[in-house]
């Protein structure tokens, strides 16, 4: 039998329901894989095994009478970011302390109801804002991607860093992320797997910790185009408790997987040729236009005249967002308190300055400027104005095509601390990404090549709002042309 | 716009973050830094422009004004860092 750990996760929920393994034997196939690997690579911040074991004799109990959801038996990786009841939940931040929810996420709640088992929560930056997964609390997790002949330690990207660890280095078949700037393509790109963030209102963030609550998306990091549309049909439901939540039915993605891309017109937006961008990329998007074009798919030039705005319009808005999501860490109901001086203001200032790491205060004091008395016009209406413009930008495209290929970042993955000190220079990671989140739009990042040192690279498409469809027909299309098959040598 | 470290200091305030004396300084500095690359905003005719809302037209769901969540006591109070006898425990604010 091949490794279960290495199995698809279609592949995977096929085995189970054909009874060719149990949903024990692959859990606990996990479980030693993460006991032997996670010292490592740092993926998991927390490992439920018995959890996890308990719920993989649930599905057994249920695959032997032939019923079972559609997940059933399957073990996932579970976001730090997303609430499960009874399992410490901290967004990687200090502030949340031991933090353990009496309520589950409506994203994670979904999954379970279809079957899947937990296998823990895995390691993001602190409450998303991070392009490395440096800012984590727990230490940043290591790639299992190197470049050829170097033992330098490299980012799987950020933010969701621990759930791109898992899924590309086998330790889990799939996992949940979100994504506020990039924090799922972007790490997707960076390590070979398949990540999409659907329409802004798609998954409930019910559940969720906040970042910044207009860009805040769920969605999955997967092996496959076909994976990541299995997550996210399950993933996505109309939601009362998150009144965002947009109450539209669900479409089959899965089904969309596959079917012919002949006579769809794919934008490519000359604003997305910035400067500096490394030759591989330009030729891996070349590459991308010339496997759509090969598949049927008509190549359409577009502009998007407003897209080098749309990094400081979201380093406006996130942060501004930020400042008043976080304001609800305080020290008084939950996480970890410190006292200070023993008085009341004393309690909160110090809690906040110990309890948050440096970016989480950087953006936080950004956003309170930004936010504060008279200058509200100036920066978060000016930003929320251009998001407009950005929006108008696409609506524009999408009246000549269906869906836009781009990259998926500006660089392959790159060393920890490599960056230096500057913010914006990490900021920059997000170019690519950044304004399907301004613009709410579905977007998902697919591999599609190596670089010259054997690391993987990404190419985007962008869809419509609502319409993911095109965004899963096309990455199937460049997935099925790249045929990608290179895996991290394993070093760990 | 400019931020000095009395502004850092006044920000900081607001945020409710303690900053110390010492990195008031490089703060308005790194602000300063980010505030400026922001600052290209300002290039954009934003004129008659609405303020983005959603991508998708939408109204605000409405529900039945009903109770549907409460009588949880236990469970608000169970993260939290000091309580007694079902009540959260403060530093006292009232003298």
């Amino acid at each position: 039998m091949t490794n279960l750990t290495q199995l698809t996760l279609s592949d995977a929920v096929d085995g189970l329901k054909a009874k060719t393994f149990s949903a024990k034997e692959i859990t606990q196939a996990f479980l030693s894989e993460i006991d032997k690997s996670n010292q490592h690579l740092n993926a998991y911040v927390v490992v439920t095994a018995d959890k996890a074991l308990k719920m993989a004799e649930a599905s057994d109990a249920k695959l032997a009478k032939g019923k079972g959801g559609r997940l059933e038996g399957a073990p996932l990786g579970v976001k730090d970011l997303f609430c499960t009841a009874g399992v410490r939940t901290t967004a990687c931040s200090n502030i949340l302390g031991e933090f353990t929810p009496t309520y589950e996420s409506t994203v994670t709640q979904n999954l379970w109801d279809q079957g899947a088992v937990m296998l823990g929560k895995l390691n993001m930056d602190e409450f998303a804002m991070g392009s490395s997964n440096e800012t984590s609390r727990f230490g940043p997790p290591a790639s299992p991607w190197r470049r050829e002949g170097s033992n330098a330690k490299l980012t799987a990207g950020g933010s969701s860093g621990g759930s791109a660890t898992a899924v590309s280095a086998d330790l889990c078949l799939a996992a949940t992320a979100s994504d506020t700037g990039g924090s799922i393509r972007q790490p997707a790109a960076f390590t070979g797997t398949v990540g999409i963030k659907p329409t802004y209102g798609r998954a409930s963030r019910y559940g969720m910790v906040a970042f910044a609550s207009s860009l805040d998306q769920a969605g999955p990091l997967a092996k496959t185009v076909k994976d990541a549309a299995l997550m996210l049909e399950i993933m996505c439901s109309a939601d009362a408790k998150d009144s965002t939540s947009l109450h539209l039915p669900v479409p089959e993605w899965t089904k969309s997987v596959g079917k012919s891309i002949k006579g769809m017109r794919i934008g490519v937006p000359k604003e997305y040729r910035v400067d500096g961008m490394p030759e591989e990329i330009e030729k891996l998007w070349q590459q991308g236009v010339d496997w759509l074009k090969a598949a049927g798919a008509k190549i359409v030039d577009v502009s998007l005249p407003h897209t080098k705005y749309a990094l400081p319009a979201y380093y406006i808005v996130a942060p501004a967002e930020a400042s008043s999501n976080l304001a609800r860490y305080d020290g008084i109901r939950y996480g970890a308190r410190q006292s200070g001086d023993g008085s009341l203001t004393s309690t909160y200032e110090t809690t906040r300055a110990k309890g948050f790491g440096t970016e989480v205060q950087r953006r936080l004091l950004i956003g309170t400027y930004v936010l504060s008395a008279g200058y509200y016009d100036a920066y978060y209406l000016r930003a929320q104005k251009v998001r407009t413009k950005i929006l108008e930008d696409f609506e524009k495209a999408f009246e000549q095509c269906d869906a836009l290929l781009t990259p998926a970042t500006p660089s392959a993955a790159f060393g920890y601390g490599e960056k230096g000190d500057d913010p914006v220079a990490m900021y920059l990671n997000d170019i690519f990404t950044v304004t399907a989140n301004l613009a709410g739009l579905p977007a998902i990042a697919v591999p599609a090549g190596v670089d010259s040192q054997g690391l993987p690279l990404g190419l985007q498409v962008i869809g419509k709002a609502l319409d993911e469809e095109a965004c899963f027909k096309v990455a199937a299309a460049i997935e099925q042309a790249a045929a990608f098959k290179a895996r991290p040598k394993r070093w760990w | 716009m400019s931020v000095d470290k009395n502004t850092v200091r006044k920000v900081a305030r607001l945020a409710r973050i303690a900053v110390p004396e010492e990195r008031l300084g490089p703060l308005a500095g790194e602000l300063n830094g980010i505030l400026a690359w922001i600052e290209q905003l300002n290039e954009v005719d934003v004129d008659g422009v609405e303020a983005m809302t959603t991508p998708v037209a939408m109204t605000l769901p409405m529900r039945e004004d009903v109770v549907t969540d409460g009588n949880i006591r236990d469970q608000v109070l169970a993260n939290a860092p000091r309580s007694e006898d079902g009540f959260f425990v403060v530093p006292k604010v009232v003298e």
